[in-house]
């Protein structure tokens, strides 16, 4: 029937249905139970359904079996969350529940596993565990409340509460049903996940009771034998809750143990016992699992390279569905030392499964494989098979093995014209799925590479005389000629005009922001060639760009124009200097990748092959980033980016904006800095006074700072000692100073290695100077990767305005006449404050002194106060200060007034020192 | 396993059971969207797929596919043998179950999956001991007619 008279026939129904529930007579039992059944299959046809729940309501109260069974089926498929319709139904089922008729609790259990909402877990979250651990329940019911305990969980762990019954409900993995066993364990893993220590009795358990199934023959377990394989979902699932734990400690289990997996994997040799699929898929379910526990204890070679061995058979086995599960599997293999090379042996069998296999999903996995057990020995072979593969590659994948390509060629790249070739090949074949991340990149590696520089601007301008070449490649091509042209131009062939001409060529063609990008480069080629200026301001000139709709290459057009007409060739050469080094950070192509595949997958495999090159990007900076921008105080110099350059992450992402700014045409959003840690608030004040002492801590890192100041600088060692006996990898600590921040404090620091063996100190000399008063602290942020885990730990740092004081030592007579000539209110800042610490004189001297002031004494004809003099030095001026601080003994309460010639000095002085008592 | 699906060769769903809160909105889109991934796949291809952050395993029988959603860690075999026991259990029930069966005993389809699995979980995978809680139901069922379904006749 067509689709019209269905939908007809239903809303008659429907119409029906209504009227009779809304009817005068009062319906049966029977009656409701007909039309909500009804209902529910109008529902299950694909039809909205809004009424009928409180009918549905009504029948979980009837006596008779069926009309409960529709009620509860009705609320389970159509959840509604009426706060008046839960209090109804969970009454319902409080009544089922406490009815000790099993079949009515099953129903009752069934329908809060289906539901499983918070209000649910309110109501019954304390109540399933005493059903599920009483010695009188039913099996069946034990089953169901088992899962229905762990559903809840699974939706609000915070309200199901731990208690004696966990310890119980360990030992129903002993239970003599097997099926009370299967849902236990299920319970139990979930819970051993979020807390191990509670459940850790649980190893054991399992352990014996695998190996009582695994050693059974094959009818011994009757019913839950399935195809001659033993309880196969009971081993999957315990094989699954010992994945929850490290090896056992206990050799006698971590013995019995072993022999199971050992009898797992013989079985796998063994002929089969049916010819059935289902016997093959549950023998190798149980295997899988079994290799999952073994790639995760990761600590037995031997077993590790029988699984990869096994696996290795499953490559060339006729069933899909195996071929497919092997290669995921073998990419686990691949990231354990003990199995890497073993996996490799695989090589060609997996590049074939690549250029054979018919499947899309099962190509795709072969290229996870591929990346994964790629190293330096073989990855020209595999950068090379994905390059060729990418060319006929299903369009759906092609952006993923792009970035693979892409981080496989920088990483094991020991020949950087072999990367830089790898990459524009990528550009070529699959230019559409470039994404910026990896175009950036490479524009990254070769500023940060000289020796590469010269064969990069060699090859893209070769690249770009193909007529027809991707947008992509016209970026990457002018941002390296911008940079690096000078290095080709004495070839004829490749002569300045030349290489001009060959990019404004594709100008047309291209969209606003490589457009932008080029009009950068056109400004750039006017310092790095002299004698193609005139030709440049002619294009710029042209009313195609000086009067361009779009405001960015407007803007450019005009302000290039202007900048090439006005400067001097010196300040051209400043301004349009080459790019400096990019500071070394993790590749974003790697992090794009990562989201891409969801967290885990990959950050394992860079985590376990430790021979990442860290060396990429030659001598990274450091990133200060108050450095280079104040020391060419030009707003042109902004205007390029160059100030911003050594925190822009990537190259120039023309960031069109409607505003316009070229400040922040060069500049990449900044990479991810941690908030503060806690704590380390206090941790700073306790710096004010003093300038030694441990400034952070954690399990991993500890934080050390030695400091010393003259006048308006400063230096300061800090100290990075790695706690742990795993090295720190791509250890960068990164100083920011906020915007505010940047032109009053100069901070200058050299990179520290990135890589702080365990137990390792490190050192880092930061020097300071103070250009004018300021109020914020800078933030030292350190990222590493420790383990599997990316670190990101931010201070403040302990630099303040007070470390620049002079002490000033000054007659009473003297003191108060500065006092008074300090009498404007806003020179005056006066606090007055609880005290908490204990008040004590002598701390209180000692405190004033490391702030940094001269301590007065017979200056105040109160001799209970303390009286300061000192000058703060900054390069622009020097600001002299006075201070008083009158204790209260009996209020517990101080007031300090600090009078100083500037008010935001005054300000920040009493506002540190307040914090000191 | 987060959901089950099953549905026709048409795309028509024919049973849904989700083990994860999701709104109706998102129901309907994630099936919509799965129904045509699976449909369009041929018939030699590989059981197991990688859909957003989930694994889904499916298995053709006669005119309806049975489709899983499982998380990253779980294992695609022994959900390929899931699916299978639901089968053996439906089959059993009906004697030899056809699509129809499904259609019009759409309550019993769902019974027999709450008894085999319950929360996303496998919770009973003894054929016998499904059965034989189904059966025991069945016996409490007052002996009556069954006389409302037939609006589904009049439907298809």
């Amino acid at each position: 029937k067509s689709k019209e008279a269905e939908i007809k026939r239903i809303n008659k129904e429907l119409a029906n249905i209504r009227s009779k529930f809304k009817g005068d007579k009062a319906l049966d039992g029977y009656s409701k139970k007909k039309y909500v059944c009804k209902l529910l299959f109008i529902f299950l046809l694909g039809h909205d359904i809004d009424f009928g729940h409180m009918e549905a309501v009504n029948l979980l109260s009837s006596n008779r079996y069926t009309e409960k069974q529709i009620g509860y089926l009705f609320i389970s498929v159509l959840v509604n969350s009426n706060s008046e319709l839960i209090r109804l139904i969970n009454n319902a089922i409080k009544n089922d529940l406490a009815s000790r008729n099993p079949t009515f609790m099953g129903l009752a259990l069934h329908c809060i596993a289906s539901v499983g909402s918070r209000e649910m877990a309110e109501a019954f979250a304390g109540e399933i565990p005493k059903v599920l651990v009483a010695g009188d329940t039913m099996d069946s019911v034990k089953q169901s409340a088992a899962l229905c305990l762990l559903r809840l969980y699974r939706t609000s762990p915070d309200l199901v509460p731990m208690g004696d019954w966990t310890s119980r409900v360990v030992h129903l993995l002993n239970d003599q049903h097997l099926g009370v066993v299967t849902a236990a364990t299920s319970l139990i893993t979930t819970l051993a996940q979020k807390n191990p220590e509670e459940f850790k009795t649980s190893v054991s358990l399992a352990v014996s009771r695998l190996s009582r199934i695994v050693t059974s023959a094959s009818t011994d377990l009757q019913d839950y034998t399935y195809y001659f394989v033993p309880a196969p979902w009971l081993s999957v699932k315990l094989l699954r809750l010992l994945q929850c734990y490290p090896p056992p400690e206990d050799p006698a289990v971590r013995g019995r143990l072993t022999e199971c997996l050992e009898t797992i994997l013989n079985k796998a040799q063994e002929p089969p016992k049916s010819k059935k699929v289902q016997h093959s898929n549950a023998k190798n379910a149980v295997l899988f699992e079994a290799i999952s526990l073994i790639i995760h204890h990761d600590s037995e070679p031997n077993l590790l390279v029988r699984a990869c061995n096994q696996l290795g058979q499953f490559l060339q086995h006729r069933e899909t569905n195996l071929r497919y599960l092997a290669l995921e599997s073998m990419c686990t293999l691949a990231s354990s030392e003990f199995s890497h090379e073993a996996v490799k042996t695989h090589i060609e069998t997996v590049i074939n499964a690549l250029k054979t296999e018919r499947d899309v999903s099962v190509r795709q996995r072969a290229v996870d494989l591929l990346y994964a057990m790629c190293d330096r020995s073989n990855a020209p072979q595999i950068v090379a098979e994905m390059l060729s593969y990418l060319e006929t590659a299903d369009y759906s994948i092609r952006e993923e093995i792009v970035l693979k390509v892409a981080i496989l060629a920088e990483k094991y790249a020991v020949d950087y014209t072999w990367y830089v070739d790898t990459i524009l090949n990528l550009i070529r074949i699959a230019g559409d799925y470039v994404s910026e991340e990896v175009w950036y990149r490479v524009i990254q590696i070769v500023i940060n590479r000289d020796d590469v520089q010269g064969y990069a601007a060699k090859t893209v301008f070769e690249a770009l005389q193909a007529p027809a070449c991707h947008e992509n490649l016209v970026k990457v091509g002018g941002y390296i000629l911008g940079e690096f042209g000078n290095l080709i131009a004495g070839d004829p062939r490749s002569s300045p005009l030349i290489q001009f001409h060959l990019l404004h060529s594709k100008f047309h063609l291209c969209s606003v922001p490589t457009r932008a990008l080029l009009l950068s480069t056109y400004i750039k080629f006017v310092n790095l060639f002299p004698e193609v200026k005139p030709t440049i301001q002619d294009v710029l000139r042209s009313d195609s760009q000086l009067r361009n709709a779009d405001v960015e290459l407007q803007q450019r057009a005009v302000e290039y124009l202007r900048l090439s007409t006005v400067a001097s060739t010196d300040i051209l050469a400043t301004v349009l200097e080459e790019m400096p080094p990019f500071p070394e950070r993790e590749s974003s192509i790697l992090a794009k990748l990562k989201k891409k595949k969801g967290p885990g997958t990959v950050t394992d495999l860079e985590d376990t092959k430790r021979d990442r090159s860290v060396d990429v990007n030659g001598g990274p900076e450091p990133a200060p980033a108050s450095t280079s921008a104040v020391s060419t105080p030009s707003p042109s110099a902004d205007l390029l980016g160059l100030g911003a350059a050594p925190t822009a992450p990537a190259g120039p992402p023309p960031s069109s904006g409607g505003s316009g700014l070229l400040v922040d045409v060069f500049s990449d959003s900044a990479s991810v800095v941690a908030p503060l840690a806690p704590g380390s608030e206090d941790n700073f004040a306790r710096f004010v006074c003093k300038n030694n002492g441990v400034l952070f801590e954690n399990q991993l890192l500890q934080i050390g700072l030695k400091s010393e100041f003259r006048q308006n600088l400063g230096r300061m060692f800090i100290f990075y000692g790695n706690k742990t006996s795993t090295q720190f990898l791509n250890f960068t600590p990164t100083l920011i100073c906020s915007d505010d921040l940047q032109p009053n404090l100069n901070l200058q620091t050299k990179p520290v290695d990135p890589t702080v063996e365990g137990g390792a100190q490190v050192q880092q000399v930061v020097n300071i100077e103070c250009v004018s008063d300021f109020a914020e602290a800078p933030v030292l942020n350190i990222q590493f990767r420790y383990g599997g885990t990316f670190q990101n730990v931010s201070v403040q740092l302990p630099i303040t305005l007070n470390k620049f004081f002079q002490p000033t030592e000054m007659a009473s007579q003297d003191f108060f006449q500065r006092w008074k000539q300090l009498s404007n209110p806003q020179q005056e800042v006066q606090n007055i404050f609880k005290a908490k610490h204990p008040m004590d004189t002598e701390v209180t001297k000692a405190k004033i002194i490391g702030f940094g002031s001269a301590l007065l004494e017979e200056v105040d004809p109160n001799p209970a106060n303390f009286v300061g003099a000192g000058i703060i030095h900054t390069k622009t001026t020097q600001i002299g200060c006075l201070l008083r601080l009158e204790p209260n003994l009996q209020a517990q309460m101080y007031r300090l007034t600090l009078r100083t010639s500037k008010e935001a000095v005054s300000q920040r002085l009493c506002e540190l020192l307040s914090a000191q008592f | 396993m987060q959901f089950m699906l099953l549905f026709s060769r048409q795309g028509k769903l024919r049973l849904q059971k989700w083990y994860v809160p999701l709104s109706d909105k998102e129901k309907k889109k994630i099936t919509r969207e799965l129904v045509q991934t699976v449909l369009a796949r041929k018939p030699k291809m590989c059981s197991f797929l990688e859909w957003r952050d989930l694994k889904i395993v499916y298995k053709r029988y006669a005119s309806l596919y049975f489709c899983c959603a499982i998380e990253d860690q779980d294992n695609e075999l022994i959900t390929l043998e899931i699916i299978h026991r639901y089968v053996e259990l439906l089959d059993k029930y009906f004697g030899s179950v056809c699509e129809l069966d499904i259609i019009f005993n759409f309550e019993k389809a769902y019974f027999i999956l709450d008894e085999f699995l319950l929360g996303g979980e496998v919770q009973e995978t003894s054929k016998k001991n499904v059965l034989k809680a189904i059966e025991q139901a069945d016996l409490l069922q007052e002996s009556q007619n069954e006389e409302w379904g037939g609006l589904s006749e009049d439907i298809l």
